[in-house]
């Protein structure tokens, strides 16, 4: 089977290349990449206008199987993320039950391998049930297919668990993905704290809450020389600790969400619970300093933390509501319309952000458009306009709180292993 | 927009100086009614109102229900502990349920800011809030604001000053922002713990003086204060509260002589006010509360589109 990709703008950030090229795919596989590439019996896809990058990878997904497929199961979370033009996604470990044994890696993996459109990864947890004591085996996890390690949705609270977390994590050459978040400053926090917190009358909860997690992480980072990546991070004073950490040499890693760069606490004020997430939305300053650590290249990667959950926990009180977004299939359209198009963001720079970016995080050999590559491919319409309409969302989850609104430059095609499975608005099943 | 016209009144935030005063001015007649010797008038005959409170409340409730009671509306209390929320009940259903009943209009009460207002959203009746966690609670504003008026004359340009837990207070924050429509200028003092994030960008000044905060003040206005809040480690005893922050007439020597004491009840002898204070002519705690039935009264009649005809007389 073969396929030639003709005539679009290929930005491959990891060859330096960006330029009118077409793409010969052969059994799975990028043969080559150049100008005028002709082939006999290929099937063309015509990417006139479009923009061909390698396939985007998100490092941070809740694929919610086992254990949750009244919110998301592996069939309809890979569809999303092919829907939102994502070739890869690595997905987090609070499940049920959790992924903190080789069984329960591998059952992801194959169910992934029988109902899933694109490359699944499993995370494996840092500690046994996401308990914060104990540490999982990492050496089974990761001969099981898993390719790091977090206790996402839940800090590991104890410093001494996770100095030994990545300690051991070094014996692997895996980073250590942490959702830094000290509990006992968020409390029964809502929201981000600061003037719309006390407008709007919920509890906030403060931006030390992360920063204090962030710095003893990159402490104990210090110590261990593990590779510590640190998840959704969403302050100014994250971003400062991580630009230090980066200066001084240390293994430390970061990724932010779309939702993090683009929308503030203020529209909380409706008590829309789909605006409720962890971390809180923040307020303005804290979206310049992502947005400026964006340009200088402090922040390693852009990754959605799509969180999907089903009608009931999110159609309540907001005090009662789950927290999370969807986010697998707005991603790339919202980065594309408020920071590309409005000139914050360089698209070269959003497609490293989205490939080589994660790829490096993770230390996968993936995210570049390499000859003798498995050809995952991501075709983006910049032209394209689209209102945000969650009803028609791949995923189960639709909590989204872009619902509404109108967005251009959004993903078209997606290629996973030299098979289209998405084009034009729809996934292509067998 | 006046008042009349809106489905609910959720907070002071969304009301206009306009609504504001229509409220204000239409509780005037309402207390004419309560002070009569028949004390019911015919207008809301045929409609039908229920409180649902989720948050224990004496006087609130029994306030919502006499003023619809006054006015001949058919009024229904839910207690929640006996209601079917106790069996998990969501709250959308338990509404859904009241409004398939017939109801014109429910008065909400929730531990839970945004409450009222996911309710508001998921039903045809009117909703009014009776306090929602630590957003608003209106109505306690507007009896604040139409007990200042009577005794002031007006409510521009006054000092008001804030006493106590400001953090955790819908009081606080309701009457800040009916206040600040009339050019008052509000200072609201507590220990540091509990005056909330970058508060002054409501437009008001804060202290953690009290004899600070009441030096010229025409009136001052004193917030319960939780022991839940003494628990949670946010200040270290009652007692050493109440020695920085309990208004007695001492401490209000800096004030007004005149200065009106409000207090939405119910009090902490002892803790934030001192007995003498609460029980001084200057003090107003008692006729706060007929006013609210009046302020209430006029709620429940705006909303539920009585005619005025009807209450002259």
């Amino acid at each position: 089977m073969k396929l030639l990709v003709k005539g679009g703008r290929v930005i491959d950030p990891e060859n330096k290349r960006d330029e009118l090229l077409d793409i010969l795919v052969e059994d799975g596989k990028i043969t080559r990449v150049g100008k005028s590439l002709k082939s006999k019996d290929a099937e063309t896809l015509d990417a006139a206008g479009k923009i061909v990058c390698p396939g985007f990878i998100d490092i941070h997904v809740h694929l919610r199987e086992p254990g949750f497929e009244y919110k998301e199961d592996l069939a309809s979370g890979t569809r999303a993320a092919a829907a939102g033009g994502f070739t890869t996604v690595g997905c987090m470990p609070n499940t049920s039950p959790v992924i903190d044994n080789m069984a329960v890696a591998r059952f992801v993996r194959e169910r992934a391998q029988r109902s899933g459109v694109v490359n699944v990864l499993p995370i494996g947890s840092i500690t046994k049930k996401q308990a914060g004591d104990e540490l999982s085996e990492y050496a089974d996890l990761l001969a099981a297919g898993c390719v790091a390690f977090s206790d996402d949705g839940r800090p590991v609270s104890k410093a001494g668990v996770m100095r030994n977390a990545l300690e051991y994590t070094k014996m692997f050459g895996v980073p250590v993905l942490s959702h830094s978040e000290d509990l006992n400053l968020t409390a029964d926090g809502q929201m981000h704290e600061g003037y719309y917190s006390t407008y709007y009358g919920l509890k906030g909860i403060p931006a030390a809450a992360e920063e204090v997690m962030v710095a003893r992480d990159i402490v104990l980072a210090r110590l261990t020389g593990g590779q510590l990546h640190i998840c959704h991070a969403s302050t100014a004073g994250a971003m400062e600790l991580i630009r230090q950490a980066k200066a001084e040499g240390l293994n430390v890693t970061c990724e932010v969400t779309p939702h993090h760069l683009t929308l503030s606490d203020e529209i909380v004020g409706t008590y829309d619970t789909d605006t409720k997430v962890m971390p809180p939305l923040r307020s303005q300053e804290h979206i310049a300093a992502l947005r400026a650590a964006l340009l200088e290249g402090t922040i390693d990667c852009i990754a959605t933390d799509h969180a999907p959950h089903h009608l009931e926990s999110k159609d309540c009180e907001y005090n009662l509501a789950a927290v999370g977004i969807s986010g697998l299939e707005t991603a790339v359209a919202v980065i594309m319309d408020q920071l590309v198009s409005q000139n914050l963001l360089p698209l070269p720079e959003m497609v490293r952000l989205f490939t080589t970016g994660p790829a490096n995080v993770m230390g996968l050999a993936k995210g570049r458009l390499n000859a003798g590559d498995t050809a995952n491919i991501t075709i983006i319409d910049p032209d394209l306009t689209k209102t945000v309409t969650p009803q028609q969302f791949y995923s189960k989850g639709k909590n989204t709180p872009f619902k509404g609104m109108q967005l251009t430059g959004w993903p078209w095609a997606t290629i996973v292993a030299g098979k289209l499975v998405y084009i034009n608005g729809r996934i292509i099943e067998e | 927009m006046k008042l009349d016209r809106r489905k609910d009144l959720l907070g002071i935030k969304d009301l206009s100086r306009a609504e504001i005063d229509q409220i204000l001015n239409t509780a005037v007649p309402m207390k004419d009614v309560i002070k009569r010797d028949i004390k019911k008038v015919p207008t809301l005959r045929g409609k039908a109102m229920v409180t649902i409170f989720y948050e224990n409340s004496t006087r609130t409730r029994t306030s919502f229900e006499i003023a619809g009671k006054y006015l001949s509306a058919d009024t229904v209390n839910l207690a929640v502990s006996t209601s079917s929320v106790q069996k998990g009940e969501s709250l959308r259903d338990t509404i859904k349920t009241i409004e398939v009943m017939g109801f014109d209009l429910m008065v909400m009460r929730h531990s839970m800011s945004g409450a009222p207002h996911y309710a508001a959203r998921n039903t045809n009746m009117r909703v009014v809030n009776a306090g929602d966690g630590q957003n608003e609670h209106p109505t306690q504003a507007l009896l604040d604001m139409f007990t200042i008026k009577e005794h002031k004359g007006t409510l521009e340009n006054l000092k008001v000053a804030i006493v106590g837990d400001i953090l955790h207070s819908r009081v606080a924050r309701s009457n800040i922002y009916g206040l600040t429509r009339y050019g008052c200028e509000i200072r609201v003092v507590g220990p540091s713990t509990l005056i909330p994030p970058e508060v002054e960008k409501l437009g008001v000044k804060s202290y953690y003086s009290l004899e600070e905060a009441v030096k010229g003040a025409d009136v001052v206005n004193i917030l319960r204060i939780q022991r839940e809040r003494q628990q949670a480690a946010l200040f270290p005893s009652l007692d050493e509260y109440a020695d920085l922050y309990m208004v007695n007439p001492q401490r209000l020597k800096g004030a007004q002589e005149d200065a009106l004491i409000l207090h939405p009840g119910p009090m902490n002898r002892g803790v934030e006010i001192s007995s003498a204070l609460a029980d001084s002519t200057q003090a107003l705690i008692n006729e706060q509360v007929t006013n609210g039935v009046a302020v209430r009264m006029a709620i429940l009649f705006l909303m539920m589109g009585g005619s005025k005809d009807e209450i002259a007389g």
